[in-house]
């Protein structure tokens, strides 16, 4: 790639001084940190031969692993839909009061360190929790089972809903409400058949950044998820363990699947966002 | 709109974000100051806590100076220039954020672990990369590689290249108008990109986990002794560190939030002067 740049120099007379020092340096920080490791994730796997490859497609504990995390994102995900909506709704449309302590605390989960969430989501969910023992009065346990996992990646996932809903809600006129109630519509028409189609774009890529981010979250996860094999178990947890084992292929499978998931759902958000901005999906601005 | 309505989703929010948002935070200082203050700072005094702080500060200044100038140039060349393959180099500049914390671990233990590309043979030499200092900072960088470009070059993009050239007619250096004609405008989009690298950085625990090999006192970030502690049953220990690198991170945060609006109104008087 860098030969290849480098013989197509751009407009050969660029008076504009700094291209070959910034095109170099650029190439070399790119290639040494992003492309070089990545390189090996995707060429180890086919190195260390057919046998081993078909051994770790063989692994039923990796596939558990795997529909755990997938699972479990998905959840978290889809239970953040209704209540980011709800939050950007209030946020944007309701005179709210403390308005302002609400938005800043929406990027909370953002600020905080995943270790701290990790401790702190298993200790408030634990057995003797603040909210872990009145659940467990109820017969509900969350921490050390799947709904724990669910709870972690729903604390990590939503403002990811709300900062893509935001904005677009933000240029919605609310003419277009009040027009809507003006020919008769009720509130709940409003919502369902004028609002909702408008933010539906930025609701799906929303969810899909979530998603992604919750396929591969670690540390606000393994603290309160219990982490038995088959059950509780999540990818990337399994990639450490693997790793711990010293069994590299196992390890390098799981990573490399749940690198193309990620990249997969980052590709359809962004197109997803080229096609809104094309004007192709109706309804946004 | 009712009031009804209106007071139930009031309600409704201030109840979701309570539980959601604000018990975590409020958690965290009371299992800090459960014994009392003196305590909690007692228990980041001890030996292999100052360690855990002083590996994560190194640390967090390295990857940010190194990623900030590579990541300043990559913007660069970016928004002044038109040359083949730049989207896929856009791509791949994105590609981090994308990427499992502990896979980001994992590709350096490929090239640099004992059963790595290179790790054997670096060995022989003496050269310790997988838990070692070293290792820690590549997963670091490889974490927080995105950060300052992606901040910085929606603004430059902006800003077009004709300061540059009128900068390239009077016969300017590229660094002097890199430093005298760019950076200024992009000063606090900048400041942006580095604050959050900075956050990104010291609260790493995936990746860094990955590489470090917990040796506490050695390899152990802060991120990596919280889990010690609490694994170790000192919750005490464990949540002060914890408090501590929240506060941290959320200073961090918090100075970003406040210099992004600084460079919101600086973006909208420069539209309101062009």
């Amino acid at each position: 790639m860098a030969e290849a740049i480098l013989s197509v120099r751009p407009r050969t007379s660029d008076p504009l001084p700094g291209f070959r020092l910034a095109l170099f340096s650029t190439l070399l920080w790119v290639g040494l940190i992003v492309a070089l490791p990545l390189t090996a994730l995707v060429v180890r796997p086919w190195q260390e031969g057919l046998g081993a490859m078909t051994m770790a497609l063989h692994d039923g504990r990796m596939f558990a692993a795997l529909r755990v995390s997938f699972v479990t994102a998905f959840i978290a995900a889809l239970i953040n839909v209704p209540v980011g909506l709800l939050l950007t709704w209030t946020l944007v449309r309701v005179r709210l009061p403390g308005r302002r302590i609400v938005d800043a605390l929406i990027d909370l989960p953002f600020a905080i360190p995943t270790a701290v969430t990790g401790i702190t989501l298993a200790t408030l969910y634990g057995p003797q929790g603040w909210l872990g023992k009145p659940l467990a009065h109820l017969g509900i346990n969350i921490a050390y089972s799947t709904a724990g996992i669910v709870v972690a990646l729903m604390f990590v996932g939503l403002p990811f809903i709300v900062r893509s809903v935001e904005p677009v809600l933000r240029g919605l006129p609310p003419e277009q409400e009040e027009a809507a109630g003006l020919l008769g519509a009720s509130s709940w028409q409003t919502v369902w058949r004028v609002v909702l189609p408008s933010l539906l774009p930025a609701t799906v890529s929303g969810f899909g950044l979530a998603f992604a981010r919750g396929i591969g979250e670690y540390g606000s996860v393994i603290f309160i998820a219990g982490n038995q094999p088959f059950r509780t178990e999540i990818a990337p947890l399994l990639v450490v363990v693997r790793l711990q084992e010293f069994d590299y292929a196992g390890a390098t499978s799981i990573a490399f699947l749940l690198l193309v998931a990620s990249m997969l759902c980052l590709a359809g958000v962004a197109m997803l966002r080229r096609r809104v901005a094309r004007g192709l999906i109706s309804g946004v601005n | 709109m009712s009031a009804f309505t209106r007071w139930s989703l009031v309600i409704a929010t201030w109840l979701i974000v309570a539980v959601v948002l604000i018990l975590p935070p409020l958690l965290v200082l009371s299992e800090a100051l459960r014994d009392g203050l003196p305590t909690a700072l007692q228990s980041l005094a001890d030996p292999d806590a100052i360690s855990a702080i002083r590996l994560t500060v190194e640390m967090t200044v390295l990857s940010v100076v190194i990623n900030t100038v590579f990541g300043v140039l990559a913007a660069w060349l970016i928004s002044k220039y038109r040359f083949p393959f730049r989207g896929v180099l856009v791509a791949l500049i994105e590609i981090p954020i994308s990427v499992s914390p502990v896979v980001a671990g994992l590709v350096w233990l490929l090239l640099f672990g004992s059963q790595g590309w290179w790790g054997a043979a670096l060995d022989h030499y003496n050269i310790h990369i997988a838990f070692a200092p070293a290792g820690i900072l590549l997963a670091t960088l490889f974490v927080t590689f995105p950060y300052v470009t992606r901040t910085i070059l929606p603004l430059m993009e902006q800003q077009g290249r004709d300061a540059e050239d009128a900068a390239t007619l009077l016969g300017a250096s590229f660094w002097q108008i890199l430093w005298r004609v760019t950076l200024p405008d992009a000063r606090w989009a900048l400041l942006s990109g580095i604050l959050l690298t900075t956050a990104r950085a010291m609260g790493e625990f995936g990746a860094v986990s990955v590489v470090s090999g917990h040796i506490p006192g050695m390899t152990e970030t802060m991120p990596l002794h919280i889990e010690t502690l609490y694994n170790g049953y000192q919750s005490v220990a464990a949540f002060s560190m914890a408090a501590l690198l929240a506060i941290m991170a959320m200073t961090t945060v918090g100075f970003r939030a406040f210099f992004e609006n600084r460079a919101r109104r600086a973006t909208l008087a420069g539209d309101a002067g062009s």
